[in-house]
C-alpha cells in the first residue's frame, strides 16, 4: 500500500531507534529520570502499541498519554443524550464505531441497540445524509464527534442537507477542539511535560501554527506527526533533538499531508457551520473555555439539540463518574492504564466502567489489546 | 477520530456534488473532494489522497514523501557508517 | 467412501409441476399441512433425495466397524447476512463448514443433516438456489444430506433463512489430533491467506459502501489435512478460524494445550485488499472471520514435509509457518510485530466495530 508499507520499513526504524538511544544519553535521560513526551491524540497512543514502540524506544523516555480520545472525553451525561434521542420511534441513529461501547449512565448505545434502538453504524456522515434521502419519513441523526479532523466532514454534510432541502437531517454536535485542553494540560502545575507529538490528522484541517502558543508561550516543543510506526518514530526523534538543543519550536514531520496552512475549505466550511460554545465540559479535565463547537443559529434546522429537546444547557445534567473510575487522571496522563485500581478486574473491554476502555480508542483499551504486564512482555523478548 | 488512508482517486462520480471514487489497495469507496477541489476535477484523478470517514482531506505531496523517506533512511545510513566507523577505530587501537 | 446406498439417478421423464403458489414462503409452509408437505418434498426432498422417508435416517458404515475408529460428530448454525455473497452462499459454507470441522479432527464427513429456519417471505428462487448449491457442495464433498427439518417464522424474526447442519463422520483408528497434544516447539501453520471471509462479508453488507473484488476463501480442507496427515504423521492439532479469526483460534489452541504460542507479523499471509479493507476501516486482520482457513501444529522436524504437502493442494498452495509454540504462560498469545517490538494478541472482544480515529 502506497505511501503506507514505507513509512514501515523495519530496517529504516533500526536507524531511527539507534539515533533515539544516542540522543537520550546526551541528555542524560534514564528511566528514572525519563523525557516526558505526550502524545496527544488517541490514534497516536493506538499505533505506539500496536507497534510495540514503547517497548523499542529506551526507558529514558515516558509516554504520556494525551486526552486527544473525543470519545473518551465525552462526559456521560452525552451518552445518555444518544440513547434518549436513539430511543424515539422515529429517529435512525448513526454513529461511528468507537462509541457503540462506551457506558452511559443507563445503557450503551450497543446496549440500546440490543433494546430495540435504531442504532446504525456508519463509516461516513455521507451515508448519513443517503439514509436521510432514502427514508423521508424517519428522522436520521449523525453522532458528530471528533476533534478537527472530524469536524469539516459533518458541516459538509449540514452544508449539503441545506442546499437539498433535506428536513429529516440533523446533528448532534460534539466537536471539541484540541488547543484548548493543551492549554489547560500545560497550565496544570502537576503535570510534567517535556514536548508533545502533534496530532497528524487534526493539523491535516487546522494547520500547524494553532500550536505556536506552546512554544512561544510555555517554551515546549512540538512536532506534528503521521501515523506510520516510522512517523512516529521519526518524531519522537525531532523532539529530543529540540529538548537536547533547547529548542523550542512547532516542526512539522508529517509535511506530505499536513500544510502548514490546513485545509481552507474545511476551515472556512468549520466556520459557516459551528461556533465554539463559550465552555464545554471534558470527562476528566472539567470545563474548558471555547473548546466545543455548537451549530450556528442559520443552521439551526439541522441541530439534533433543537429538534429534541436534548444537550448542553438544555437542562441540569450532573453526572458522577462510577465509584472507582480513574479515567480523568489516566486522560492526563498522571497515571497509566494499569495503574487504575479497576484495571482488568473492575473494568475490562467486555464490561467497561469508563470510555477509556469502552472507547477502542482509548488508552486502556490499547494497552488491553496490545500490551501485558511487563514480566509478561520481557518474558517473551 | 484520526483513522485516514492514502487511498488514490480514479474516477469522478458526480461533478455537481464533488464526488470521486478512491481506490485503497483494490478497495474502492466513493468520497467528497469538496476539501480538495481544483476548478476541473478531472485533474484530481491519479493524485493520492488522505481518505477520512468518506472524505478526500488532503492531496498527499509525493516530494515530501520523498524527503521524509530519504531522511529516514538516511538515519540508518548514517548510523551504520558511525558503527562501521566505531569498529574501525575500536580496530585500530586493539579494544574491539 | 463408506456410505449406505449411494444416490439414485434422476428418473427420466418430464419435470413435476410445482406445486408451489406465489413467489415466497408464508407461514402456511410452516404449518405443518399440505403447503408444508410441498415445500419440503420440492425445494428439498427432491434435490437432497434423502434415504427412506422416516423421521430418522437409517445408516451404516464398514469404516465405522473398524477397531479404534472413532465416530466424530459436529453441529453449526449458519446466519450469515448476506445470504448469497462473492465467493459463496450460506449453505456452501454450512457444507464446508460443517465438513472442515469434522476434517480437522481427522475424520472423513459421512452424512449431514440441514434443518432450516425460514423467514416468512422469503424467495423460493433464493431457497432453491441455495439448496442447489448445497447439493453440489455435498457431491462434491463426498457427503450425502441424509436429514433436515425446515421452519417457518414471522416476518423479521429470521434474516431470510438460517441454517443449521450437523456432520458424522469417522477418524480412522489411530489418528489422534487434539489440542492437549502440542508441544513446546511445535510450528504453527496456516494453509493461506487470512481474512477473506470476513472481509468479504463486510464489503457485501454494502453499510460501509465498499466494494471490492475479494471473494470468501469458503472451501474445503478435506484433501489437504489427509495429504499432510500422510507427510507429517506426527501432527499434534487442527482447528479452523471461523469467527473471531485466527487470532481467537490461536487462543483457544493455547489455552488447551496449556502453552504460549507466539507469532511472527511478518508472516501473516494476507491480500492486499483485505489489508485495505482493514487500512479502511481500522480493523485488525487477525481477527476477522475464515472459512477455508486451518491452523495446524506440527513438530518442527515434520514443519517442511506438512508445508510441502500443503501447498500440492489447491487450498494450500500458500500455506506458510506463522509461529511457534512455547512453554510457559498458559493461553497467551503474543505477537512479534514488524518492528522487532512484542504486543499481545487477545481473543476477540465482542464484535470488531470499524474504527475512525
Amino acid at each position: 500500500m502506497r505511501y503506507v508499507e514505507e513509512f514501515r520499513d523495519p530496517d529504516a526504524a533500526k536507524g531511527v531507534l539507534r539515533a533515539i538511544e544516542q540522543v537520550v544519553d546526551q541528555i542524560g535521560a534514564t528511566k528514572e529520570k525519563p523525557v516526558h513526551i505526550m502524545e496527544i491524540c488517541g490514534g497516536h497512543t493506538h499505533a505506539i502499541f500496536r507497534y510495540g514502540l514503547d517497548r523499542l524506544t529506551p526507558p529514558g523516555i515516558e509516554f504520556i498519554h494525551g486526552p486527544g480520545c473525543p470519545v473518551c472525553v465525552l462526559p456521560m451525561s452525552r451518552i445518555d443524550e444518544c440513547v434518549e434521542i436513539a430511543e424515539r420511534p422515529e429517529v435512525i441513529f448513526t454513529t461511528f464505531g468507537d462509541a457503540m461501547r462506551v457506558p452511559g449512565t443507563r445503557k450503551s448505545l450497543m446496549q440500546a441497540k440490543a433494546d430495540g434502538a435504531d442504532i446504525r453504524m456508519v463509516y461516513s456522515p455521507l451515508d448519513a445524509l443517503e439514509l436521510a434521502r432514502r427514508n423521508p419519513d424517519r428522522e436520521v441523526v449523525v453522532f458528530g464527534l471528533g476533534f478537527e479532523t472530524t469536524t469539516p466532514s459533518t458541516a459538509l454534510s449540514i452544508q449539503q442537507a441545506a442546499r437539498e432541502g433535506l428536513s429529516n437531517f440533523s446533528v448532534f454536535c460534539n466537536h471539541i477542539t484540541v488547543p484548548p485542553p493543551i492549554r489547560a494540560l500545560l497550565d496544570d502545575p502537576h503535570m510534567i511535560l517535556d514536548g508533545f507529538v502533534g496530532p497528524g490528522h487534526v493539523s491535516m484541517v487546522i494547520g500547524t501554527h494553532p500550536y505556536d502558543f506552546i512554544a512561544e508561550d510555555y517554551g515546549k516543543p512540538i512536532v506534528v506527526a503521521g501515523f506510520e510506526p516510522l512517523d512516529l518514530l521519526q518524531s519522537v526523534l525531532m523532539v529530543l533533538c529540540q529538548s537536547r538543543d533547547g529548542r523550542a519550536e512547532v516542526e512539522n514531520q508529517y509535511a506530505r499531508v499536513v500544510p502548514d496552512d490546513g485545509n481552507p475549505v474545511s476551515i472556512a466550511a468549520i466556520a459557516d457551520v459551528y461556533e465554539p460554545r463559550p465552555t464545554f465540559e471534558w470527562r476528566g479535565l472539567g470545563e474548558i473555555d471555547a473548546s466545543g463547537l455548537r451549530i450556528r443559529p442559520a443552521y439551526h434546522a439541522f441541530d439534533a439539540e433543537e429538534k429534541f429537546g436534548v444537550g448542553y444547557g438544555a437542562g441540569p445534567r450532573l453526572v458522577t463518574e462510577p465509584e472507582g473510575c480513574a479515567c480523568g487522571q489516566v486522560m492526563t496522563g498522571r497515571i497509566k492504564p494499569p495503574q487504575c485500581p479497576q484495571y482488568g478486574t473492575g473494568c475490562t473491554p467486555e464490561m467497561p466502567l469508563g470510555a477509556l476502555m469502552g472507547s477502542s480508542e482509548g488508552a486502556c483499551a490499547a494497552y488491553f489489546q496490545y500490551s501485558a504486564t511487563e514480566e509478561m512482555m520481557e518474558a517473551a523478548e | 477520530m484520526c483513522l485516514g488512508i492514502p487511498g488514490q482517486i480514479v474516477a469522478i462520480t458526480d461533478e455537481s456534488r464533488l464526488m470521486a471514487m478512491a481506490d485503497v489497495s483494490g478497495v474502492r469507496r466513493e468520497v467528497s473532494v469538496a476539501c480538495v477541489a481544483t476548478p476541473d476535477l478531472q485533474d484530481l484523478i491519479g493524485d493520492w489522497a488522505l481518505i477520512h470517514v468518506g472524505f478526500a482531506m488532503s492531496i498527499i505531496d509525493a516530494d515530501e514523501a520523498a524527503k521524509t523517506l530519504e531522511a529516514l533512511r538516511g538515519l540508518g545510513e548514517a548510523q551504520e557508517t558511525l558503527e562501521a566507523m566505531a569498529q574501525g577505530d575500536a580496530a585500530l587501537e586493539g579494544t574491539s | 467412501m463408506n456410505m449406505t446406498s449411494p444416490i439414485p439417478p434422476r428418473s427420466g421423464g418430464p419435470v413435476k409441476p410445482s406445486r408451489l403458489r406465489g413467489d415466497r414462503v408464508t407461514l402456511a409452509h410452516g404449518g405443518g399441512g399440505k403447503a408444508m408437505r410441498d415445500l419440503i418434498d420440492e425445494v428439498f426432498t427432491d434435490v437432497f433425495q434423502p434415504p427412506g422417508s422416516e423421521d430418522q435416517a437409517r445408516l451404516t458404515a464398514d469404516a465405522l466397524q473398524n477397531p479404534g475408529a472413532q465416530l466424530a460428530f459436529t453441529t453449526d448454525s449458519f446466519v450469515v447476512t448476506p445470504p448469497v455473497f462473492p465467493g459463496g452462499d450460506i449453505c456452501k459454507i454450512a457444507v464446508w463448514g460443517t465438513g472442515n470441522d469434522l476434517a480437522v479432527g481427522g475424520a472423513q464427513p459421512l452424512w449431514l443433516s440441514a434443518a432450516f429456519i425460514i423467514e416468512e417471505g422469503c424467495e423460493f428462487a433464493l431457497l432453491r438456489q441455495i439448496v442447489a448449491s448445497m447439493q453440489a457442495e455435498a457431491v462434491k464433498a463426498g457427503v450425502r444430506i441424509v436429514t433436515g427439518d425446515t421452519k417457518v417464522v414471522d416476518r423479521g424474526a429470521a434474516d431470510k433463512v438460517f441454517v443449521t447442519t450437523s456432520g458424522v463422520g469417522v477418524i480412522p483408528a489411530g489418528r489422534h489430533l487434539k489440542a492437549d497434544l502440542i508441544q513446546p516447539g511445535d510450528v504453527a501453520i496456516v494453509n493461506g491467506v487470512l481474512g477473506d471471509h470476513g472481509a468479504t462479508i463486510l464489503a457485501a453488507r454494502g453499510d460501509m459502501a465498499l466494494t471490492t473484488d475479494i471473494q470468501s476463501d469458503c472451501q474445503s480442507l478435506n484433501a489437504l489435512i489427509e495429504r499432510v496427515l500422510d507427510a507429517a504423521p506426527n501432527t499434534r492439532a487442527a482447528r479452523d478460524a471461523t469467527r473471531g479469526g485466527v487470532a481467537s483460534c490461536l487462543n483457544e489452541m493455547a489455552e488447551a494445550a496449556g502453552l504460549s504460542i507466539q507469532i511472527d507479523e511478518a508472516s501473516i499471509p494476507l491480500r492486499p485488499e483485505v489489508k485495505g479493507v482493514c487500512e479502511v476501516l481500522g480493523l485488525d486482520p487477525l481477527y476477522l472471520a475464515n472459512e477455508g482457513t486451518l491452523v495446524m501444529f506440527v513438530p518442527e522436524a515434520e514443519a517442511q514435509p506438512a508445508l510441502d504437502a500443503m501447498r500440492a493442494t489447491d487450498p494450500g498452495r500458500d500455506a506458510t509457518i506463522i509461529g511457534q509454540a512455547m512453554a510457559g504462560h498458559p493461553g497467551r498469545v503474543t505477537m512479534k510485530t514488524l518492528f522487532g517490538g512484542q504486543r499481545l494478541v487477545d481473543t476477540l472482544v465482542g464484535e470488531q466495530l470499524p474504527r475512525i480515529c
